[in-house]
């Protein structure tokens, strides 16, 4: 930079401060970022190496013996099933989804108002959070709800069901909630894109006879490929983390059923007071995001 | 180019049953929060039936304690917005604005924060809460949602800043203003816009928020509306229409924003998916 500082008179301090300039803007971050997120990180690792932290007050260092306890432990190994299923399912029905909507919105025979009218509706699940989203679909599939009775009269099943308390469906019925309300995410972030495209390509490719289908798949999707992959990287992370939901619907229940690695966590270290037990658990869903979070942070500062 | 008829039959049949899907589950929430708890899971199922009232509403706005999570959850998620924004946009200024040693590695941090479970900290915030003397308070929620809010506001003002020309700050810098006046004054009024996209985000992460206010607080006086809600299910009786009735409230702010600034609400939303 050219500039000359005119406050500071002398070379050497003008270039001493003006070095350190960009750090002064930082600090308050970085301070935050010392106090609320190393030194928590550190925290954690290191009640994972100790016994009976927090609880007993001359922990002893016990090694990877909490590891160990937690990687062996049939509950951790059923929630970590449970949170891949769940979370592959969303991304894939996320994905299919807001795709689905997003083209229909963006057809060009659409006029401008139901276009924004059913851009709205579509955002409507976006609008609630997941406390609301909970109580409204205990509400909905209560044995005694709606969903029943619509589905009886319907004579699509012949008995009320226990959505959220039998252990063989319940999973499925968690996943369909949280399609249900994560959606809009997608729709919304691959409408931005949609519009992001040239129509030039398109009408190049309708010149050559290309066909809508095969316009989709050698424009429409090259073209959003980047947008894709990064809000499909970000739901894969979020929904690894996901916990409000679970605990309010079924809190890792009945049996196990629903349990997810947050969910494991929580109840490991609030119900059962083993602190040290769901550190290490918490370390390993850290390990888990970080190795989802490299990737990402690539795809973002990849130039291209 | 003319769609043909059945094409646009069949958009409309696809419109219409999507709607359905998303709109319905709303529209029962919308339905029961206007009934007495008596009729809720009355047969057969109406939308609007004979108990149709307001009661449910006048109750949760006339419970006090009810109306405390209104406050703390307003107080909490406008203060974490202040904050967020000051810090972000210094920050950004840095990024947007110097080069210097370090620069990329603290920008990969701040992405990748991003991907931080909040369960992982959880059990340290909860030690250095209590041992900090801040269980229970607005401040214990107001620093641990700072953690994640920061990140992705610094990323969307970075984002916004590196759009404006450097001459802008220049000028002020050459007319022997310092770089605070060259933010304040020019930079800032010019990037209204995002900064009332990423508050709105920011304050919408903060109100829907529910790990860290359900552990890190315990009384009603310091607890906000997700928990609110969350306590409204009683182990003996559910008062259903209270709970959609104060669902309903707990989530007007966010339907107001997502209807009314539907563009930053859209742009603040997105923005984090798309490349920086």
């Amino acid at each position: 930079m050219q500039l000359k500082n005119y406050n500071h008179d002398h070379p050497a301090v003008t270039r001493l401060y003006r070095n350190f300039r960009p750090y002064g803007y930082l600090s308050p971050v970085m301070l935050l970022m010392v106090a609320l997120l190393f030194i928590p990180i550190i925290l954690v690792i290191g009640y994972s190496f100790f016994d009976n932290v927090l609880i007993n007050s001359n922990p002893k260092w016990v090694g990877l013996q909490n590891y160990i306890t937690v990687l062996t432990d049939p509950v951790f190994l059923k929630s970590m099933k449970n949170t891949a299923v769940f979370v592959v399912c969303n991304v894939v029905f996320h994905l299919i989804i807001g795709m689905a909507l997003a083209l229909m919105v963006n057809a060009k025979s659409l006029r401008p108002a139901p276009k924004a009218f059913f851009r709205v509706v579509y955002l409507l699940p976006w609008m609630f959070n997941a406390t609301v989203i909970a109580i409204l679909w205990k509400l909905l599939l209560n044995p005694n709800g709606i969903v029943n009775y619509l589905l009886v009269n319907a004579h699509i099943i012949t008995e009320k069901i226990s959505w959220l308390s039998d252990r063989t469906i319940v999973l499925g019925v968690l996943t369909f909630i949280n399609i249900w309300a994560g959606y809009p995410f997608y729709m919304i972030s691959i409408l931005a894109g949609l519009q992001g495209i040239s129509s030039n390509l398109y009408e190049a490719a309708a010149i050559d006879g290309a066909r809508p289908v095969q316009q989709f798949f050698h424009i429409t999707l090259p073209q959003l490929k980047p947008i894709l992959i990064s809000i499909a990287m970000l739901d894969f992370i979020w929904t690894t983390q996901n916990f409000s939901l679970i605990w309010l619907l079924t809190a890792g229940g009945p049996s196990h059923a629903t349990e997810m690695m947050s969910t494991y966590v929580y109840t490991t270290a609030f119900m059962e007071y083993q602190y040290a037990q769901a550190s290490a658990a918490a370390v390993i869903i850290l390990l888990a995001c970080m190795i989802l979070a490299i990737f990402y942070v690539r795809n973002q500062t990849r130039t291209d | 180019m003319k769609t043909k008829p059945a094409k646009r039959i069949a958009l409309w049949i696809a419109l219409i049953v999507a709607a359905l899907f998303s709109g319905l589950p709303i529209v029962w929430l919308l339905s029961s929060s206007f009934k007495s708890n008596a009729n809720i899971f009355a047969v057969p199922p109406k939308l609007i039936d004979e108990s149709f009232s307001f009661t449910a509403y006048q109750e949760v706005l006339s419970d006090p304690i009810k109306l405390r999570f209104f406050v703390n959850s307003y107080a909490i998620a406008g203060i974490v917005v202040v904050i967020t924004l000051v810090i972000a946009l210094l920050a950004a200024y840095s990024f947007s604005r110097f080069d210097f040693p370090g620069k990329k590695i603290i920008n990969a941090i701040i992405i990748s924060v991003q991907a931080m479970p909040p369960i992982t900290l959880l059990i340290p915030y909860l030690v250095l809460v209590v041992q900090l003397r801040i269980y229970d308070s607005y401040l214990a929620l107001i620093l641990t949602y700072i953690v994640f809010t920061l990140p992705y506001a610094i990323l969307m003002l970075t984002g916004y800043l590196n759009t404006l020309p450097k001459e802008l700050d220049e000028a002020v810098l050459i007319d022997g203003g310092s770089r605070f006046k060259a933010l304040w004054k020019i930079l800032v009024p010019s990037c209204i816009p995002s900064l009332v996209s990423v508050g709105l985000y920011t304050f919408i992460q903060c109100w829907n928020e529910y790990l860290y206010a359900l552990t890190l607080t315990k009384s009603n006086e310091f607890r906000t509306i997700p928990i609110g809600i969350a306590s409204l299910m009683g182990q003996y009786a559910f008062e259903w229409n209270q709970i959609m009735a104060m669902s309903i409230l707990g989530s007007l702010p966010v339907i107001i924003i997502a209807l009314f600034f539907q563009k930053y609400f859209i742009s603040g939303m997105t923005a984090g998916a798309v490349k920086i």
